[in-house]
C-alpha cells in the first residue's frame, strides 16, 4: 500500500475529489496548509504599505491506496489539478506499512 | 460645549441666589442627552476596542481590547474624582478649574439653566469624552507595552493632560476666551490623543515586527461602523440640546464620513493599486475626526470638502510619512486622529458658515479665524507632547514601559493576560 500526498491549489480541490471518486477512490483526508516553493508569496496592502506574505494557501490531499492503484490516482490528480502555471503543487508517494479500521479491527488492504 | 461657561457662573451664583431652582426641566433635551451619552460610551466599549483589536495581531488582540476597556473604566473614576472639576470647575488663571470643586459629584444638582437638563448629565456626557480620548492613545502603544504601565499611564494622562485642555477650550479657559472653534472636540480629543500617540510611539520604540497586518478585517469594519453610529452622540450631542444645531451636527457628521470613506478609498486605489476595506474603514474614521470640530459650524458643502481634504492627507501621512520617519505608531493614532484632527480644526476656520453656527470663517471674510484655530492646535500639540513625554519617561524610569522581547514575540495575550482570543 502507498500513501499519496498531493499539495494542490485550493480552487482545484472539488475537481480533484470528483475525479478520484469517479475512478473508485472511497476515502481521503484533506487539510488546509500553507507553503512556498518556486511560486513565491504574494503581497497584501494595508493602509498604503505593501507586505510580502511568504506562505501561500494550499490544500493537502492524503489518499492511501493499493499498490496497483497508485499510477491511476497520480495520473488523475495530475490531469485535474494542472493549470500549467507555477505553484500547481507536488505529489509525494510514501510506503504504508499497515492500515487498521478502528470500527472492526480489520487490517491491511481490507481496511482501506 | 458652548454655554458651559455660563453654567459655571450660574452654578457659582446658585450658592447665593436661586437661579438653579427656577430652571425648568426640558424633557426633550434631557432625553437626547441621556441617549447621546450612551452612544459615546458605545464608541469606546466596544467600538474602538473592536476597531483596534481587529487591526492588531491575533496574539495581542485581547490586550488591545483590554487597553480600551480599562481606559474607559479608569477614566470614569478619575473623571468623577477630579477630572471634571479640573475641566469645568471655577477657572484658575485661565489654565484649569478648581480641582476639588465637584469631588465625586459634590455640589452637582438641579437643572442646568442653560440647557434645561439635569446638571448631572454634564458630568456623564463629558466623562465619555475623557474616556474615549484616553482609550484612543492606546492604538499607538499596542503590541509591546506592559499592561501595568498602560493602567498607570491612563490614570495619570486622564488627570494631567485631558482635563486642562478641555478647560481651555470648553471650560472657560484661555482658548475659548480667544475664540477658537471646537464644536465637539477636534482639538481636545483628537489632536490631543494623536500627539500623545506619536510621542508615545517614539518613547516606547519600535516593535520587533511592526507590520500592520490585521487579524480580522470584519472586526475592523464592525468597529468603524459602531464608531460612526456612536459619533452621532459625540457630535450631535455636543449641541447640548435637541435642536437645529444638533441636526446640523448629525448630517454634517455623516456627510463627512461618507465623503472621506470614498476619498481614502480612491487615494489608496490610485496610490497602492487596490480599494481595501481597511482603507474604507480608515477613511470613515478620518472623516469623523475631521468634522468633529466643525460639525455645528459648517454647511453641507463645507462638510463634503472637509471629508474630501482630510482623508487623503491622513492616508498619505500613514502611507508615506510613517515609513519615512520610522516611528511605530502601531494603529495610526497620529496619522488618522492627529492629522485629520489638525486638518479639521484649520478647515473649521475656513468653512465656518455664520448662518449655521453664528461664526464666519475665512470664506465668509473672517480671515482671522484660521489663525485663531492654528493657535488652538499648536498650544494643544505642545502641551500634549510635553506632558505625555513627562508621564511616559517617569514611568519608564520607575516601573518600565515594555514587556520583554520574548513576551512581545509570544504575544501579549498569553504573556500579560494568560488567555488566547481564538481557541480551537
Ligand atoms: N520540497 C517540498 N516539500 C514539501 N512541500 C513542497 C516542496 N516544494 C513545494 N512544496 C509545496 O508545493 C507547493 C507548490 O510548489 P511550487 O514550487 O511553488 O510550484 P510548482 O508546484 O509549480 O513547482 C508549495 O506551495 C508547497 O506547498
Amino acid at each position: 500500500m502507498k500513501k499519496i500526498e498531493a499539495i494542490i491549489k485550493p480552487f482545484k480541490l472539488d475537481e480533484v475529489k470528483d475525479a478520484l471518486v469517479e475512478i473508485g477512490i472511497g476515502g481521503m483526508t484533506v487539510t488546509e496548509v500553507k507553503g512556498f516553493g518556486q511560486q513565491k508569496g504574494h503581497t497584501e496592502i494595508y493602509r498604503g504599505t505593501e507586505y510580502v506574505i511568504d506562505f501561500l494557501p494550499k490544500v493537502k490531499i492524503e489518499v492511501v491506496v493499493k499498490d496497483e492503484d497508485v499510477e491511476k490516482v497520480v495520473e488523475t490528480i495530475v490531469k485535474t489539478a494542472q493549470t500549467g502555471r507555477v505553484g500547481d503543487g507536488k505529489i509525494f508517494i510514501l510506503p504504508v506499512e499497515d492500515v487498521v479500521r478502528i470500527r472492526t479491527g480489520e487490517r491491511g488492504e481490507k481496511a482501506i | 460645549m458652548r454655554g458651559v461657561l455660563s453654567l459655571i457662573i450660574l452654578l457659582g451664583l446658585s450658592g447665593l441666589g436661586l437661579a438653579a431652582e427656577e430652571a425648568k426641566l426640558d424633557t426633550g433635551n434631557t432625553a437626547w442627552m441621556l441617549v447621546a451619552s450612551a452612544l459615546v460610551v458605545f464608541m469606546t466599549v466596544p467600538g474602538l476596542a473592536l476597531f483596534y483589536g481587529g487591526l492588531d495581531k491575533a496574539k495581542s488582540i485581547l490586550n488591545t481590547i483590554a487597553m480600551s476597556f480599562t481606559a474607559f473604566a479608569l477614566v470614569t473614576l478619575t473623571w468623577i474624582a477630579v477630572g471634571y472639576s479640573i475641566a469645568y470647575g471655577d477657572d484658575i488663571l485661565g489654565f484649569m478649574g478648581n480641582p476639588f470643586q465637584y469631588f465625586f459629584g459634590k455640589g452637582i444638582s438641579g437643572i442646568n439653566p442653560d440647557t434645561g437638563y439635569p446638571a448631572l448629565l454634564d458630568l456623564m456626557f463629558q466623562l465619555t469624552f475623557a474616556a474615549i480620548t484616553t482609550a484612543l492613545i492606546s492604538g499607538s502603544f499596542v503590541g509591546r507595552m506592559k499592561f501595568s504601565a498602560w493602567l498607570l499611564f491612563a490614570l495619570l494622562w486622564s488627570v494631567i493632560v485631558y482635563p486642562p485642555v478641555a478647560h481651555w477650550v470648553w471650560g472657560g479657559g484661555f482658548l475659548s476666551q480667544h475664540g477658537a472653534l471646537d464644536f465637539a472636540g477636534g482639538t481636545v480629543v483628537h489632536i490631543n490623543a494623536g500627539v500623545a500617540g506619536l510621542v508615545g510611539a517614539l518613547i516606547l520604540g519600535r516593535r520587533k515586527d511592526a507590520a500592520l497586518i490585521p487579524n480580522s478585517v470584519p472586526l475592523v469594519a464592525l468597529g468603524a461602523g459602531i464608531l460612526w453610529f456612536g459619533w452621532f452622540g459625540f457630535n450631535a450631542g455636543s449641541a447640548l440640546a435637541a435642536n437645529e444645531t444638533a441636526a446640523w451636527a448629525m448630517i454634517n457628521t455623516t456627510v463627512a464620513a461618507s465623503t472621506a470613506a470614498l476619498a481614502w478609498m480612491f487615494a489608496e486605489w490610485l496610490h497602492a493599486g487596490k480599494p481595501t476595506v481597511v482603507g474604507i474603514s480608515s477613511g470613515i474614521i478620518a472623516g469623523l475626526v475631521a468634522i468633529t470640530p466643525a460639525a455645528g459650524f459648517v454647511n453641507l458643502v463645507g462638510a463634503v470638502l472637509i471629508g474630501a481634504i482630510a482623508a487623503p492627507i491622513a492616508y498619505f501621512a500613514v502611507a508615506l510619512l510613517k515609513p519615512k520617519f520610522g516611528y511605530d505608531d502601531a494603529l495610526d493614532v497620529f496619522g488618522i486622529h492627529g492629522m485629520a484632527g489638525i486638518v479639521g480644526a484649520v478647515l473649521t476656520g475656513v468653512f465656518a458658515d455664520p448662518s449655521v453656527g453664528g461664526t464666519p470663517g475665512l470664506i465668509y471674510g473672517n480671515v482671522k479665524q484660521v489663525f485663531v484655530q492654528l493657535v488652538g492646535v499648536v498650544v494643544t500639540m505642545v502641551y500634549s507632547a510635553v506632558l505625555t513625554a513627562a508621564i511616559l519617561l517617569a514611568l519608564k524610569a520607575t516601573v518600565g514601559l515594555r514587556v520583554s522581547e520574548e513576551e512581545e514575540v509570544e504575544g501579549l495575550d498569553s504573556a500579560e493576560h494568560g488567555e488566547k482570543a481564538y481557541n480551537f
